[in-house]
């Protein structure tokens, strides 16, 4: 029996039915993954300019990132950014989720939503607004500016990741140390964290790549010494366009995958003990 | 001055009020348990019994009343100060640690040396028959074990009051009933003064010296399982308890109670109450042909089979009063009892003994 004659599942609708289905998928990858893809050969170029296919091959655009401090400086700031970012969102975003999800109530939800609306809001307003706040507090083209606004982007995730790992919880298991003679504090820190260690983990890893990744409030809020690298590659994409950016493209798309893969072979080994 | 050294703590609830919002989930409840004693706390969904036994292990405040460990007043100590041992409706037992870990927690929270803590956990491991189990993990370990560890943890400690809450509802029929023996088999061991929460009356009737009905944040009536069973107070507890069938009772001058013109008693003793209604349990009685000759200990009503449900040890006989009202009786099997006789539409007399007749306030609704 040919494939497409014989049946896809336990229903009778076979890989012929289905095979509008299989296209369509398939479409839907490529359109997801083609453009992410297509940097990664540009940055092997040996060309001035951004061309697909290269014509010759070569490594120039590495060397040329790895050997300009303007480039080189970008990217110490954007790892200092993302990981104090990453610090400050993870344990203030799971309070928040942990604290708000145990009291309820319709306060709870009003704080919880106002919490979520960095995600609501276009990112663009909230680096207005920042920009302006910051320019009369003096943090704009600073450190700490660039990680207050980060995590204000941050916390919404790592609540979203926490409060959903808290709904499958049963909090009973606090209130069972509790009468065993823990402390709540204890209670928390022994029995429910541990058990929240892998989504807190994922929380702090996308808190980390939320900043590393953010381009809009870092054109906004970052220059000078302290130029992420997505505002440098953003300058440079208006100013001279060359295959520089599609090597760091490739870079970063290495370093987010990796991370990603890593955590997921991580939490695969977790869950299997 | 005892209640220290013993195995046990008396509890002592007084007028405890609590509301949510303007609901009142207890309403001026008062329960004295004593030590050592099983009592449960029985009651529908939303009676207030959860909120009670809440209340007593700490984890919510009362809006007024106080409660007493012994001569302690405990009503505002965090939960963690009160040692008492508390097993859970779901086990909450820690997933991240082992079986031995979990029961050695409350252990550890102590400060117990190693050699003690080691001893302590294999006790209480052995006591609940799973001695081979404390490398386990939780994943690994069945419903009932599970439960057995819940168990050992809440009493390793050595609390001198044990509170429970529905611990058994996750299990199947079969291994509830184990556990109930064993659970009140443990508690005679332990004499420790226990406090259960069920909804299922069956449960409350087999583990507990006494039970306490609560139903909607009050309590209605507390005494020993046999006390609530054969002298309910009011209906919700003669009808929560047990089946029962409902009858008006007719009063007239002298204070004597009728029911279809049959003499079926006295009103009780120091009672105000206007009306008052017949309780029959079907299991107290007798079924008897329409011409059978009358005893004098036992009072007859006639009516008409409507229907016979075989249940293997015992037939349910649905009956129809002759003013309307129904009747259920259940018949054991036993040859004696000629139930295969019986056919609907049948007519017959019913007899029931003086002593098992029981009377409570309210109209039969």
């Amino acid at each position: 029996m040919q494939w497409w004659k014989s049946s896809a599942s336990e229903t009778q609708i076979t890989h012929g039915q289905r095979l509008w289905l299989y296209c369509l998928a398939f479409i839907i990858m490529c359109l997801l993954v083609i453009p992410t893809v297509i940097v990664i050969p540009m940055s092997f170029s040996d060309s001035q300019y951004l061309e697909f296919p290269p014509q010759n091959w070569s490594l120039r655009w590495y060397d040329e990132y790895l050997d300009t401090p303007r480039w080189m400086n970008a990217t110490a700031t954007s790892f200092k950014v993302a990981t104090l970012t990453m610090l400050v969102a993870t344990p203030f975003g799971t309070m928040a989720a942990y604290g708000l999800f145990v009291s309820g109530g319709r306060l709870g939800k009003i704080v919880f939503f106002l919490l979520m609306t960095p995600m609501i809001v276009p990112v663009i307003l909230i680096a207005i607004g920042t920009f302006y706040v910051f320019g009369k507090m003096g943090i704009v083209n600073s450190i700490l500016g660039l990680v207050l606004a980060h995590t204000v982007l941050s916390v919404p995730i790592v609540m979203i990741i926490i409060t959903s790992a808290l709904r499958t919880y049963d909090l009973n298991q606090e209130r069972v140390a509790q009468s065993l003679g823990s402390t709540r504090f204890r209670a928390f820190f022994e029995i429910t964290l541990p058990q929240l260690k892998f989504s807190v983990l994922t929380a702090a890893l996308l808190a980390f790549l939320t900043s590393f990744d953010e381009v809009i409030i870092s054109i906004f809020l970052s220059g000078g010494g302290n130029s992420t690298l997505t505002k440098q590659m953003f300058s440079a994409l208006r100013d001279y366009i060359d295959p520089t950016i599609a090597a760091i493209s490739t870079l970063m798309i290495l370093l987010s995958t990796g991370l990603m893969l890593g955590l997921q072979l991580f939490g695969d080994k977790t869950t299997e003990e | 001055m005892t209640s220290d050294t013993s195995a046990s703590l008396s509890i002592s609830v007084t007028e405890l009020t609590k509301t949510y919002g303007k609901v009142f989930a207890l309403n001026r409840v008062s329960i004295d348990v004593k030590a050592g004693e099983f009592l449960t706390l029985l009651g529908p969904s939303g009676s207030g019994k959860t909120t009670l036994l809440m209340a007593i292990a700490g984890f919510n405040r009362p809006d007024s009343g106080r409660i007493c460990f012994g001569h302690e007043d405990v009503t505002v100590l965090p939960p963690h100060k009160r040692g008492v041992g508390m097993v859970f409706q779901n086990y909450a037992l820690f997933p991240h640690m082992s079986v031995f870990e979990n029961v050695a927690f409350p252990l550890k929270l102590r400060k117990i040396p190693a050699d003690e803590k080691h001893q302590r956990v294999t006790e209480a491991l052995q006591t609940v028959q799973l001695s081979d189990f404390a490398e386990r993990g939780i994943d690994q370990l069945s419903g009932g074990q599970r439960q057995r560890v819940a168990l050992a943890r809440a009493f390793v400690f050595g609390p001198k009051i044990l509170l429970m809450d529905e611990p058994l509802s996750a299990l199947d029929k079969k291994l509830r009933e184990e556990m109930q023996i064993e659970l009140k088999q443990l508690h005679r061991q332990l004499g420790v003064t226990t406090v259960y929460v069920t909804h299922d009356q069956r449960e409350a009737l087999t583990m507990s010296d006494r039970i306490a009905i609560i139903d909607h944040g009050e309590l209605a009536q507390i005494g020993t399982p046999r006390e609530i069973y054969n002298a309910p107070a009011n209906h919700f507890v003669a009808s929560f308890i047990g089946e029962s069938s409902f009858f008006p009772l007719t009063k007239n001058k002298s204070g004597t109670l009728h029911y279809a013109g049959v003499s079926v008693g006295k009103v009780p003793n120091r009672a105000m109450h206007e009306n008052w209604t017949l309780v029959i349990r079907p299991e107290r009685l007798s079924l008897h042909a329409t011409k059978t000759s009358k005893n004098t200990d036992k009072i007859y009503f006639s009516g008409k089979i409507t229907e016979l449900v075989y249940q293997g040890e015992t037939v349910i006989v649905m009956m129809i009063m002759e003013d309307g009202h129904n009747l259920t009786a259940r018949m054991n099997t036993r040859a004696g009892n000629d139930v295969d006789s019986l056919r609907v539409r049948q007519n017959l007399l019913v007899g029931i003994d003086k002593q098992d007749v029981i009377i409570i306030p309210g109209e039969a609704s």
